[in-house]
């Protein structure tokens, strides 16, 4: 399990993270509850590790916060994707379908001449 | 420009650093928190859910401090040490970084400037809620013999008609200006009044400070008399008293209650004034004539200013129905006229003329600018050259292209920024200067001031010409050669050629922007001369004292006695020691006189056309102290003025314009008024430019100051006086106190008021030119000097590096002075090219200059060559200098360095 969590892919936490938003704004505790969730509980994030991808994607104009209340009544940092994050994720998604296409073609190629 | 925006990202998180970094903490505790509750709810005891919680989380000052890493991004530390770099690279080079601020300084300086006062004067809206629904309303006639058929003024019938018949003005009111003596308390006082009717500070909608606005009562015959103080005037005369109102003034002898106060940021269009009084209009004595007031109105919402010209035009006709013609004329005269609305935005008629000026002025020093930052460019490029060879070190060590462009910029932006702001408070010193030299019809000349807006003027300009100068070394180098550039020593890269040839194409462009100004300022010097050459029809002007008296009815009630109170005067005055003429006219030379219909006696006894022209009335005596000839007949004498003979003077223009010369004038007739009897001119004078030098002298009816059968009036005299007074001892304080004396030994009431001499009015007739003339020639100066420094630059440099092959040249036997000369050659070669643009250049654009001009025309021959010779002069000059340099040049020395 441990080694699962610490394997998360570079770069891959930042299309995670741009994935979880792209259907609605949310504060950074729900990320990775969300990630958890649609991996079965299989990518458990280090979830301090989320902060810097956030801020990071931030900086980089791909994702934007705001402060709002949540339905308990405390503020939170609600965070939304961007035009520019929208169609980053697009590219990102397209990109890591061929990686990934390439890499299930090479696992699973036999010696049988085609 | 992607790289920019980032930037700009990078400043905002800068500034806002404090707060992201407090809220990274709360959301790190939200966080902690949700994860808790989580925990608790999935059956965990309070401690355990927390600590699980914070295990999941990992190290929260780890968590910080990497998420820091994120928002106080290196490139910002990048930013740092390249701005500490840069500054430490200017400190290095203090006699370019000195230069280049000083050249930006004075460019941008003069240009904020400028734009405070096109800013303060045309951009600003004018002071009142919603300005851009105010019109003036103004007219034009085709049948009129006015400058451009223009008519400013309006009749108080024809508001009376647009405000009972239209249907796009929401507000209108009349207003005019004047003067009342103030008695008493204290010595009388002359104070400027604004007349105004109902609905001219309705619609203004400024409310008073204290108390209310004139009532429609108040402004019709038969009620109480009332005054409205402006805040300046309450302030002086009340010490800002709160309960002033219901006190009362005494304004001509007449008491009347004060009912309100202006407040303080008050003012009325342009005008300066100290109290307001009503314009009181009695429906049954009105007629068609009498156009003596001013109108204003505030648009309806949504109405545009063709949209009420429209909806006025219709009223025109109804207003020549309606009412009746004044006394011995026919309604068919004011048909005649043909008048035609001209309704115009408030701010275009605050403003004027002076509007054009002010636009050459912004264009010009604009090209200041631009020659300036081309010389920033110049030093910019020579100091690349200069640090080539350490920047293709730094190429080669990995330096990115980028990185090297963006130093380029961040030194040119920050040039820029601090000359900027030593043109601000150059600009600062520059305004009191320019407030000082402004025509005095500059409108709004207290408004000008450096605000916010012309800070941020000068900041987008500052960073503007960073943009232009220092992209022109940022293209030229930051890609350089590291090859060329590391082979042999800079001093001999044989790729500054093309730098060279950029330097040169800023030296022409220099020149022939320098040519323009130096032409403008030319066209303006020989404007002025040529003012100077016009006989103005008086002499000595500054040997002229003028003062200013008033005798209100309500002070001497007969006309009679009125002149005889003045006559007294003028005695007392002319027995004052030093005085050698004195009398009086009721307007002084070049102070704008009352224009009238006169019909002129034909040969057969019948009315000839009935121009308009300028009448004045004037005393026995006052063509002597002006100096002006009496080039034919002889002058009104006080017989003529007791005797209530009907005689006028006539300027000589009107004489030869109807009798073809001055002596058949004499003994022919002429009137105001059909009905009016008759009156024989006696004596022809010379033609005075009453309306500035650079306007034709208009043709003048001079009528003696006490006039009988005048406009259905039985008697009239001028109560209002200008005493011209030809002294040695004008302007001296005891000669004022003597003069004051003198008049208040006849009557101890009066004021005297407008004290000035003829010399101030002529200058005062001449400012815009001055104006623009001194404006001109502070611009061409700069950019002559601007230009000279230019062309110094390129030929110094050029003889710094080709010292090598000078040296090889003397050894081979060159003679000095040759080579001098090749240098010369070469600066006066760059000059005339730019000379020949800049005459290309100066014929198109001089032509934007041609309504200052007076009998000069744009294409002056004489203007062009002298300009062009004076820079080719100059750049001889600045060229030999440095070529000087060259002839000391030691071919030894000079073969064995490097």
């Amino acid at each position: 399990m441990a080694k699962e969590r610490n394997d998360l892919l570079q770069g891959t936490l930042d299309m995670l993270v741009l994935k979880a938003l792209q259907l609605e704004p949310m504060h950074g505790w729900g990320v990775t509850e969300r990630i958890e969730q649609w991996s079965e509980h299989v990518l458990r994030l280090g979830q301090g590790s989320l902060y810097p991808a956030l801020y990071r994607l931030e900086h980089q104009g791909l994702i934007r916060s705001e402060w709002k209340s949540t339905q308990h009544n405390r503020r939170a940092r609600y965070y939304s994707l961007t035009r520019e994050g929208r169609r980053q994720f697009a590219d990102e998604l397209a990109q890591w379908r061929r990686m990934s296409r390439a890499v299930d073609l090479v696992l699973e190629a036999t010696l049988e001449p085609r | 420009m992607r790289w920019i925006a980032a930037w700009w990202r990078q400043l905002c998180a800068l500034t806002r650093m404090g707060s992201l970094e407090r809220g990274l903490d709360e959301e790190i505790r939200f966080h902690l928190d949700r994860q808790t509750e989580k925990n608790r709810l999935g059956g965990m005891s309070d401690d355990e859910a927390r600590r699980q919680a914070l295990l999941r989380f990992g190290h929260i000052d780890s968590v910080r401090d990497r998420t820091r890493d994120q928002f106080r991004p290196a490139s910002l530390d990048d930013l740092r040490r390249d701005l500490t770099y840069t500054f430490r690279g200017l400190r290095r080079a203090p006699g370019f970084t000195a230069i280049a601020v000083i050249t930006l300084a004075l460019g941008l300086g003069a240009t904020t400037a400028v734009f405070s006062v096109v800013h303060a004067v045309m951009l600003r809206p004018l002071p009142y809620p919603q300005a851009r629904d105010l019109v003036s309303l103004e007219h034009t006639g085709t049948g009129l013999t006015f400058p451009n058929g223009r008519v400013p003024e309006i009749s108080a019938t024809l508001f009376l008609t647009y405000r009972d018949g239209n249907r796009s003005l929401q507000q209108l009111g009349l207003w005019s200006t004047g003067t009342a003596s103030v008695t008493g308390s204290g010595e009388p006082a002359e104070v400027r009044t604004l007349n105004v009717s109902d609905g001219t500070l309705q619609t203004l909608a400024v409310p008073p400070a204290i108390g209310r606005w004139f009532s429609r009562d108040e402004t019709s015959p038969g009620s109480g008399e009332t005054v409205i103080l402006t805040f300046g005037y309450w302030q002086r005369r009340y010490g800002g008293n709160p309960s002033v109102t219901g006190r009362t003034l005494t304004l001509n002898a007449r008491p009347r209650t004060i009912v309100g106060v202006m407040p303080s940021q008050f003012r009325f269009l342009d005008e300066d004034v100290d109290v307001i009084l009503p314009i009181r209009l009695d429906r049954k004595t009105l007629h068609l004539g009498a156009f003596n007031y001013r109108g204003i109105a505030r648009l309806r919402p949504g109405v545009t200013v063709a949209q009420a010209n429209a909806d006025v035009t219709r009223l025109v006709p109804v207003w020549l129905d309606a009412w009746p013609a004044p006394p011995g004329l026919t309604r068919q005269v004011f048909a005649d006229v043909h008048l035609t609305p001209l309704v115009m935005p408030l701010s275009r008629a605050v403003i004027g003329s002076v509007g054009d000026v002010l636009w050459v002025l912004l264009a010009t020093i604009g090209l200041v600018l631009l020659i300036a930052c081309a010389n920033v460019a110049n030093l910019l490029l020579v100091r690349a050259e200069g640090r080539q060879h350490e920047l293709a070190i730094r190429a080669a060590l990995g330096a990115g292209r980028r990185r090297i462009a963006r130093e380029w910029l961040l030194e040119s932006v920050l040039l820029a920024i601090i000359g900027g702001v030593l043109g601000l408070g150059l600009a600062f010193a520059a305004l009191r200067l320019l407030v000082v030299i402004a025509p005095a019809t500059l409108p709004r000349l207290g408004d000008i001031a450096i605000d916010s807006a012309t800070v941020g003027f000068a900041f987008l300009i500052s960073i503007g010409c960073a943009l232009v100068f220092g992209s022109v070394p940022m293209v030229r180098h930051s890609a350089p050669r590291i090859a060329t550039a590391l082979a042999g020593s800079a001093r001999t890269a044989s790729d500054t050629r093309t730098r060279h040839r950029t330097r040169s194409a800023l030296v022409v462009f220099q020149v022939a922007l320098a040519l323009v100004l130096l032409v403008g300022s030319g066209l303006m010097v020989r404007t002025f001369l040529a003012l100077r050459d016009v006989q103005p029809g008086f002499t000595a002007p500054d040997r002229v004292q003028l003062v200013q008296v008033g005798l209100p009815e309500a002070l001497v009630q007969e006309p009679e006695h009125v002149v005889r109170q003045q006559a007294a005067m003028r005695d007392r005055i002319g027995a004052i020691p030093g005085v050698e003429q004195v009398s009086f006219v009721d307007t002084a030379p070049l102070e704008r006189g009352a224009s009238e219909k006169t019909f002129v006696e034909n040969s057969s006894g019948v009315y000839a056309s009935a121009p308009v022209r300028r009448f004045k009335f004037v005393a026995p005596g006052f063509f002597a102290a002006l100096g002006s000839p009496i080039v034919a007949g002889r002058d009104i004498t006080w017989d003529d003025i007791y005797q209530h003979r009907p005689v006028v003077m006539v300027s000589e223009n009107l004489a030869r314009e109807h009798w073809g010369g001055a002596v058949a004038a004499v003994g022919k007739r002429l009137t105001e008024n059909p009905d009016s009897p008759w009156r024989e001119i006696v004596g022809v004078v010379g033609n005075v430019h009453d309306d500035g030098m650079e306007q034709p002298a208009p043709a003048t009816v001079y009528w003696p100051s006490m006039v009988t059968k005048v406009w259905g009036e039985p008697i009239i005299s001028a109560r209002s006086v200008a005493f011209a007074i030809r002294s040695e001892r004008t302007g001296s304080d005891g000669f004022l106190e003597e003069i004051r004396r003198a008049i208040w030994s006849v009557n101890a009431n009066v004021p005297l008021t407008r004290v000035r001499t003829l010399g101030d009015l002529y200058r005062r007739s001449m400012t815009r030119t001055s104006f623009a003339l001194v404006m001109l020639a502070i611009a061409g100066i700069m950019a002559l000097t601007l230009g000279v420094v230019g062309i110094y630059g390129v030929i110094a440099y050029a003889v710094s590096q080709r010292t090598r092959e000078i040296g090889i040249r003397v050894a081979l036997g060159a003679q000095r002075g040759d080579l001098k000369r090749m240098f010369v050659r070469q600066g006066v070669l760059l000059a005339s090219l730019g000379i020949a643009c800049g005459l290309v250049a100066a014929i198109g654009i001089s032509r934007l200059l041609a309504f200052l001009l007076f009998r000069v025309t744009p294409l002056d021959p004489i203007t062009y060559v002298a300009g062009a010779l004076l820079l080719l002069g100059a750049a001889a000059l600045a060229s030999y200098v440095p070529a000087l340099r060259s002839t000391s040049i030691d071919p030894i020395e000079a073969l064995r360095g490097e």
